[in-house]
């Protein structure tokens, strides 16, 4: 079984993730919804820019994080000052590179099944009393929620997976930034360690592959699954 | 004057165009399909926004270019029939029918949940997802969820296009109901001469314009 260091980093790399699509959640359901409703200027632009670190080399996107939110970056000062939160060599510092990482993914599943949910379904609520802000939340936002788990999901099992652009930013420290996948690149480096290597491995793979299928399951059942509750 | 419009709007190399009065009962925009009678059901509604004109129902001004007034659909206190019935696919028959019941103010409710049921004879149906309805019980229950709204005036989109002839005429007994006991002015979309022939009060005549 695993030992305690194992546990914590399990726990560790489980606690990033977590705060990582948690804390993307807000912001990558809105820019899906942009993309996917909105008619303005940039918008090609702006669906790049979401993209951008599904593509770029991972070390790029932690140096480029680094030059933002390091201690003498503008978002990383701001951060310091209105919240509080600092994130050089800090667990939150990963679960920032793991959330950006994770972004695209979530906001690709998220404006798929906004894309779906069909707006005359909002005008029927509208002649029915609804406020437009209404008519989103009793309407638009359970009809794409198999998407918006989806989403969730997904991006969980990339924060879990996240590697460059967190070293690259907070470095690899025991307990705070060293989580799975880091923790077997710590241990390939030690000769006599392969158990080690093999029992994280053999996480990583469980998590991640329970993660796809939870997520594919959720896929599926935007799809038309729904049909399947009466008869 | 139950209805008193007169719209204007450009619809891509389109020009909808449509001015009307009508006094009670049921009156229905009849013409070929293209002569864009729906935009002016959404126009009504408030879900489209004519270019110019003005629109008023029973007294109540909805729209007036001149003026900028644009009452949205949720003050409009409008009942939607729309040609697909449209309910909402993740709520059961009873939540569709209260969706509207729930959010107006008791004073403008005219009917109850247990009204409503016994009108349409939808009783054996609330507990159904509407995805596993027939064309004319979705009909029934969307006009069930239009009327429970407390509406002050009814928009119907060919609410019968989609049914077979045995379906036409349960529906149809039930928009005649409407009309003659529950007197609710209707403004009611139609291609089908039969149709308007026996439930129109007036008939306004549309032609599509180039």
């Amino acid at each position: 079984m695993l030992s305690a260091d194992e546990w914590d980093i399990l726990l560790l790399s489980l606690k990033v993730s977590a705060a990582a699509v948690l804390g993307a959640l807000p912001l990558a359901f809105g820019l899906a919804w942009l993309l996917a409703r909105g008619r303005f200027p940039g918008k090609i632009l702006l669906d790049g820019l979401v993209h951008l670190p599904l593509v770029l080399p991972p070390v790029v996107t932690g140096w480029l994080l680094l030059l933002a939110f390091g201690n003498n970056g503008p978002a990383g000062r701001w951060f310091a000052e209105w919240l509080g939160i600092s994130f050089m060599f800090r667990w939150t510092g990963a679960a920032l590179a793991a959330a950006v990482m994770a972004l695209p993914l979530m906001v690709r599943a998220m404006r798929l099944s906004i894309e779906a949910v069909d707006r005359r379904l909002e005008g029927a609520a509208r002649t029915l009393g609804a406020s437009a802000w209404r008519a989103f939340l009793t309407i638009t936002v359970p009809l794409s929620l198999p998407g918006i788990l989806a989403g969730l999901v997904l991006g969980f099992a990339r924060s879990i997976g996240e590697f460059g652009a967190t070293i690259t930013f907070v470095s690899n420290i025991p307990g705070e930034t060293r989580t799975l996948p880091i923790a077997i690149y710590s241990a390939l480096q030690v000769p006599g360690s392969e158990a080690v290597v093999q029992r994280l491995a053999l996480i990583s793979v469980l998590l991640s592959l329970g993660a796809l299928l939870a997520s594919e399951m959720l896929a599926r059942r935007s799809s038309g699954g729904r049909a399947n509750h009466g008869f | 004057m139950a209805f008193d419009v007169d719209v204007r709007r450009r619809m891509g190399d389109r020009q909808i165009e449509a001015r009307f009065r009508a006094g009670p009962g049921l009156t229905a925009l009849f013409g070929p399909s293209g002569a864009g009678k729906t935009s002016i059901l959404a126009m009504v509604a408030g879900l489209l926004r004519p270019d110019a004109g003005r629109i008023c129902v029973d007294g109540d001004l909805l729209f007036d270019g001149a003026v900028g007034i644009d009452l949205p659909p949720e003050r409009r206190k409008l009942g939607y029939v729309f040609q697909d019935a449209r309910l909402f696919p993740h709520r059961r028959v009873r939540a569709n029918l209260l969706y509207g019941h729930r959010l107006v103010d008791s004073a403008d409710r005219w009917m109850t949940l247990e009204d409503a049921i016994a009108f349409l004879g939808i009783g054996h149906l609330l507990d159904r997802w509407p995805r596993t309805l027939s064309g004319g019980e979705a009909q029934r229950v969307a006009i069930g969820r239009a009327l429970l709204r407390g509406p002050r005036f009814l928009l119907m989109d060919e609410p019968l296009s989609s049914l077979d002839t045995a379906r036409r005429e349960e529906v149809m007994t039930v928009i005649e109901r409407i009309r003659d006991e529950l007197r609710l002015p209707i403004l009611y979309v139609s291609h089908d001469r039969t149709e308007v022939d026996r439930l129109a009060t007036t008939v306004i005549p549309l032609g599509s314009k180039p």
